[in-house]
């Protein structure tokens, strides 16, 4: 067995590559949720001045392209993966996104774990010496996703109240083998988990045995526990979901409820804004990692974060088949310093 | 003078009963709205080929016609007619010539408003 694989599904970076610079857009209902001021460019309305919806996803993945590497000192001739995924049918917003990025390409669907998925394949090209500069970036929209998924805006449908409320944005990192921190040290990869929950309104609670299998996986194989965490977030499992991971983790012995929360239930104010079950969609995670999160690993609010993005791998035509809800979680352990290395 | 106020009132009544319905199942089953939508007509019709529809329409008036319960209601009720008219033939051809106008009118003023306004997420 290589000598950097930890345990059954962990992988340990031997020279833990740095999260440069993150950055993220959003769009009106995230700009009036409670981490507002931590987002780098709050869009007025969703079509954001294109014609389609598709359209204007693609142009928050581009423009927040643009961003991460700005703020990372980077040109685009320096980077040497992006890592791009999203929720639309062949993933185009990212295709059609990062189309002139001249920048070698590789497309990654993990629906709405694909910020982890993308951040554990940069962290391992980079540690396994393949590249020096990677960036990870994804988005999602809540107009298209509505689209493909559910119905279009224009049906004018009404939607139910566990269903949850897809983020309109995107969010990306810069990792690199130069830097000073935040830095990924391990990375335990999901394997697919699926309780035969059938209820697309149910995402939370479809997700959250794949979550509660990947934290499990990642405390095994690690021999972390969970006070090693400042925080433990998971990607959008919403109320339901994160009661339900928080109770079978317990069970499990693995009490985290004091350092635990979900990132779809941290970007909207549920009692203000009407998103029903809370956040969901890849930018959720994505946002509220690149945004709020690594920022207070930058100011030393934080210290060591699990970042757990969890993904629903449905399509709409599986639903319609009557099948369950396979989904996959991604664990990333980001730390501020590498002195209190587990 | 009474009597016109009673028709508004029924006609709240039943309509708003019909609406709480689909809330019901909104907020209380797994059904999509689309197959709630389709349930309606579909349930609009049989009431009607049992008879009891139209007595609700006696009732409510336009608060039974205007939800979707009601286009299922044309849609039976056309169909007995043109049977009636045209024997078994009456049978396909009836419930789209009641419709004709209602359906002509749906997708005439839904292609206007998709040309005229632009979509926008709701917030």
């Amino acid at each position: 067995m290589s000598n950097k694989r930890n345990g059954k599904q962990t992988v340990k970076m031997q020279t833990p590559p740095s999260i440069v610079s993150s950055a993220c857009i959003v769009g009106p209902k995230e700009g009036e949720g409670p981490l507002r001021l931590y987002f780098d460019e709050i869009i007025e309305d969703e079509m954001w001045g294109e014609k389609s919806w598709e359209k204007a996803e693609s142009k928050l993945m581009r423009e927040t392209f643009a961003k991460v590497l700005k703020k990372g000192g980077r040109l685009p001739e320096q980077i040497n993966y992006v890592i791009a995924g999203d929720l639309l049918n062949q993933c185009i917003a990212a295709n059609f996104g990062l189309r002139e990025s001249e920048v070698p390409f590789l497309g990654v669907f993990g629906a709405c774990s694909t910020m982890a998925e993308s951040m554990s394949i940069g962290a391992m090209l980079i540690d396994g010496g393949f590249a020096d500069d990677v960036v990870c970036i994804t988005s999602s929209h809540f107009c298209s996703a509505e689209k493909q998924f559910r119905f279009p805006l224009e049906l004018g449908t009404q939607r139910p109240p566990t269903s949850q409320w897809t983020v309109t944005g995107s969010g990306g990192v810069l990792l690199s083998n130069q830097g000073t921190g935040p830095y990924i040290t391990y990375v335990t990869t999901g394997k697919i988990v699926d309780m035969g929950i059938k209820d697309a309104n149910n995402m939370g609670g479809a997700m959250a045995p794949a979550a509660v299998d990947t934290i499990l996986t990642h405390f095994k194989d690690t021999g972390l526990s969970p006070d090693f965490y400042d925080l433990i977030v998971t990607g959008d499992l919403g109320l339901v979901g994160k009661d339900i991971c928080e109770e079978i983790l317990e069970s499990e012995g693995y009490d985290i409820h004091e350092r635990y929360n979900d990132c779809g239930l941290m970007i909207y104010d549920r009692k203000k804004q009407d998103v029903h079950a809370g956040g969901s969609g890849c930018a959720c995670s994505a946002a509220v990692l690149a945004g709020f999160i690594l920022n207070e690993v930058r100011n030393g609010n934080l210290n060591n974060v699990l970042f757990v993005a969890t993904g629903a791998l449905l399509s709409p035509t599986s639903t319609q088949q009557g099948e369950s809800i396979p989904s996959i979680a991604h664990a990333v352990s980001i730390q501020r310093t590498l002195s209190r290395e587990g | 003078m009474q009597n016109g106020l009673l028709t508004y009132i029924n006609a709240f009544l039943v309509g708003g009963i019909i609406c709480s319905i689909g809330q019901v199942l909104i907020d209380k089953t797994k059904l999509t709205p689309a197959r709630i939508l389709v349930l309606f007509v579909t349930s609009g019709a049989i009431l009607t080929a049992l008879g009891i529809y139209q007595k609700i329409v006696d009732i409510g008036g336009a608060g039974a016609t205007i939800p979707l319960t009601g286009f299922g209601y044309n849609l039976a009720k056309g169909a007995f007619q043109d049977v009636d008219k045209n024997g078994i033939l009456g049978a396909f051809t009836g419930g789209i010539k009641a419709a004709a106008a209602g359906i002509t009118a749906a997708i005439f003023f839904g292609y206007i408003a998709s040309v005229v306004f632009t979509p926008k997420a709701k917030r």
